[in-house]
């Protein structure tokens, strides 16, 4: 009997304690899955070079990580949320209603997305933004009418393409990459190939041609990845037609598996993503708590490692990784040493 | 010898009994293929059993060893001085490395040429070892120290046979002309394999280091839980099926609650994870990523599991020893805890172990309460951190690992297969042990 009564008291005891316990003195970090590897890269530098405790990076996506960062203030909230996308106005003001007023923005840097196929794969070498668009809208234009796309193979509507059965894999809704994906390409390529005007034309007001033009044809030849890169990677090497949408550095790492596309004639590398030549990438940022800036200990001095020249820069270990840097990294540097909230001056 | 008189038509058997009828031909022969399934059957189960066994050892071996480049090193302390006076510490140490090295190399008279560019692709992320060997041994400062520091994920993956001088064609990690200096170090013996105990010991690490990654904390945060979910569902689980065997009355409410535990034993464990976030972290604001809190909601998953073999065993007891120890003059709970529990304690301990050995492998219900990215970073100091402290656990690691962009981290998680599965099979034998030496038959 004595027994169940230590345990239950254990049991008590364990939980008023995990509660006692929450005084945390490490930076809790969650969000995008695109910014983890490079969250992950500094947080373990951050606890090799500074007396702080190593911060802790979980992923699960932009939305789910701004999510939780909106729940509220308070150690069992997360401090920082990454984002491959910036913060909506409708999460600001879901995180207003919970008291998280003061968000500082910080953007680390440019990611370029890439299409890439598989090494013995046809010959995708060149895209633009109209071929992606004609092989996986919803509806297209075909001889100068909007009809429901027809296209089985890239050929059929640009003889330059290989005869190769269309299947694409792109990323799910749940992650940020889908907005640029849509943005720069769907868009781009839906008002290329005149869709766009035709479907004003018809009669649709610009809205909602802009959200006809997103569709994706549910036929099967374009497939929805929720998961990570590495899913991605696993369905191009079953499939040689296949063709995915990756991260640069997630293709600079799997350079022997992969080959990669030009978009619009441009070559995706780090240097035509910064000079902007390479029209799909997007940057990356990381939202702060400034009220948890002097509760949680090494906040504030995470913030401003992860945008240090020797981090963040050029050369440093996150532009090797893949990372494009920011050549307007000072003014982040400042914002962030100044804890510059949003909308107070960004 | 039955068929005769199973025979249907009455008739008596003609003939001699040593000669067999055509039916009974026919049933030997339908007996004997279907021995021929069941063979086959197990075959199948085992040739699948030796595909899976040798594709995980096949992957996750590599993981296991890794290639280290051996080198005599001094550090002055100028140098130390210096380098801790920089923002990024670590790269400095590794700079001065790496000067060192090239140095080094540069009188040895190698027919290759080296440049600093190169030294730093062939080399892991040493600078953090650097820094930490010098933190904790400040009398080697100035003195000239052997050290085996982890080349980069890529040459470990030249030395295996992974990475060939075609696939780095397009690679800026590693150069193919970078592979005549690895091959020229290798001859010198500077670049040689190595057993990775730091796979074995060490925490998780950033994307960019997977020579420095280890299972070792998630191992831990992984027996804390395990601690949780024996604690709580040890006793909450034979408590209530000794209730439910031998006090409760059989009625509607009991067949209900009976109902319900085999139920909960069918639930997916994603579910009990979305239950731990609500209830354990949003309502109860319990830290999150914490090995308690993975705890409680395997207690959840494992429950069921051991009421239900708790009551099997309970079950097994003779009803003749309840009896007995009634008919003495012992009241139910004496006959209970000192007849029927001890008997059937054998059964119930490997019902536990085997929910135990389940709860250890589960993943999806981890993956809700922020186990899963660079969260086992560091041991836990103490007991009491290492339950609240965020950790994560040994499954949840290798998923991480495997969604990582370096193939060098898909060969980690098959290694942590490999150890999570030796796990396991301690856990089953441990139950199996126990099963033969206690178990008693009536």
């Amino acid at each position: 009997m004595s027994y169940i009564k230590m345990t239950a008291s254990t049991l008590a005891i364990a939980a008023v304690s995990a509660t006692a316990a929450a005084a945390r003195d490490n930076v809790q970090v969650a969000g995008s899955s695109t910014v983890l590897p490079y969250a992950s890269i500094v947080a373990e530098l951050f606890g090799d070079n500074t007396d702080f405790p190593t911060p802790v990076v979980e992923s699960g996506g932009s939305s789910a990580g701004l999510k939780r960062f909106c729940e509220g203030v308070g150690e069992n909230t997360i401090d920082v949320a990454n984002a491959s996308r910036a913060i909506r106005e409708k999460e600001i003001e879901a995180c207003a209603e919970n008291g998280v007023t003061d968000i500082i923005e910080v953007r680390i840097g440019y990611d370029g997305i890439v299409f890439a196929s598989q090494q013995a794969g046809p010959a995708y070498t060149a895209f633009q933004p109209s071929d992606i668009f004609n092989a996986i809208g919803a509806t297209v234009l075909k001889d100068g009418a909007l009809v429901k796309n027809p296209h089985n193979t890239w050929a059929e509507f640009n003889g330059e393409l290989p005869d190769a059965e269309i299947a694409m894999f792109i990323p799910g809704t749940k992650h940020g990459t889908r907005e640029v994906f849509e943005d720069k390409v769907l868009l781009k390529g839906c008002e290329d190939t005149g869709a766009m005007q035709a479907m004003m034309d018809s009669g649709m007001d610009e809205d909602s041609a802009e959200d006809a033009c997103l569709d994706v044809r549910q036929d099967g030849k374009s497939v929805d990845i929720d998961g990570d890169y590495t899913e991605t990677l696993a369905r191009i090497d079953a499939n040689t037609n296949g063709i995915g949408v990756f991260g640069l550095a997630f293709y600079e790492n799997n350079t022997d598996k992969l080959k990669v596309a030009t978009m619009g004639g441009v070559s995706p590398s780090t240097e035509t993503i910064a000079s902007g030549e390479y029209p799909v990438s997007r940057p990356l940022f990381f939202y702060v708590k400034k009220a948890h800036i002097g509760v949680i200990p090494g906040l504030k001095e995470y913030a401003q490692f992860f945008v240090a020249d020797e981090i963040a820069g050029p050369g440093g270990p996150l532009s090797n990784y893949g990372l494009v840097a920011d050549p307007e990294l000072a003014d982040t540097q400042k914002a962030v040493a100044d804890e510059v909230t949003m909308g107070e001056g960004m | 010898m039955t068929d005769a008189t199973l025979n249907t038509s009455g008739a008596p058997r003609k003939g001699s009994l040593h000669v067999q009828d055509a039916r009974t031909t026919r049933r030997n022969r339908s007996e004997a293929r279907f021995k021929g399934y069941g063979i086959a059957a197990i075959l199948v189960g085992l040739f699948f059993l030796a595909v899976l066994a040798v594709s995980i050892v096949r992957s996750g071996a590599p993981a296991f060893t890794r290639t280290v480049v051996d080198v005599d090193f001094t550090m002055t302390a100028a140098q130390v001085e210096a380098a801790e006076s920089e923002l990024f510490k670590t790269k400095a140490y590794q700079t001065v490395f790496i000067d060192a090295l090239k140095s080094q190399l540069d009188e040895s008279g190698l027919e290759v040429e080296v440049d600093n560019a190169a030294i730093e692709r062939l080399l892991g992320k040493i600078g953090g070892d650097l820094r930490t060997f010098y933190a904790n041994n400040p009398d080697q400062v100035g003195e000239t120290v052997s050290f085996q520091l982890p080349a980069s994920s890529r040459v470990d993956g030249y030395l295996n046979g992974r990475i060939t001088r075609d696939s780095l064609e397009n690679s800026r990690f590693l150069m193919a002309t970078d592979l005549d200096l690895v091959d020229a170090l290798q001859e010198a013996g500077i670049i040689k394999g190595a057993i990775n105990w730091t796979f074995i010991t060490g925490t998780d690490a950033g994307v960019d280091n997977p020579g420095g990654a280890g299972l070792g904390a998630s191992v831990v945060g992984s027996f804390f839980m395990m601690l949780v979910v024996l604690f709580l569902s040890l006793p909450i689980g034979v408590a209530a099926s000794i209730y439910l065997e031998e006090f409760a009355p059989q009625n509607r409410f009991t067949d209900l609650i009976e109902v319900n535990i085999s139920n909960l034993a069918a639930v997916p464990s994603i579910v009990f994870g979305i239950l731990g976030l609500a209830v354990f972290i949003q309502f109860m604001h319990m830290p999150q990523s914490a090995p308690l809190v993975g705890g409680l909601v395997l207690t959840l998953m494992t429950l069921p599991t051991i009421i239900i073999s708790t009551r099997a065993s309970l079950k097994s007891v003779p009803p003749s020893i309840r009896d007995a120890a009634l008919g003495v003059g012992a009241s139910k709970m004496q006959a209970v805890f000192h007849h029927v529990l001890p008997m059937a304690m054998p059964g119930i301990l490997t019902g536990t172990i085997i929910g135990l050995a389940q709860a250890l492998g589960e993943t999806a219900p981890l993956l809700l309460i922020g186990m899963v990215g660079f969260v086992a970073r560091g041991y836990p100091d103490g007991i009491m951190a290492g339950f609240t402290e965020a950790n994560s656990a040994m499954p949840a690691q290798i998923y991480t690992w495997a969604a990582r962009a370096d193939a060098s981290f898909y060969e980690k998680a098959w290694g942590g297969i490999i150890i999570l599965l030796a796990f396991l099979l301690t856990m089953n034998i441990i139950a199996i042990i126990l099963r033969r030496r206690f178990e008693r038959r009536w």
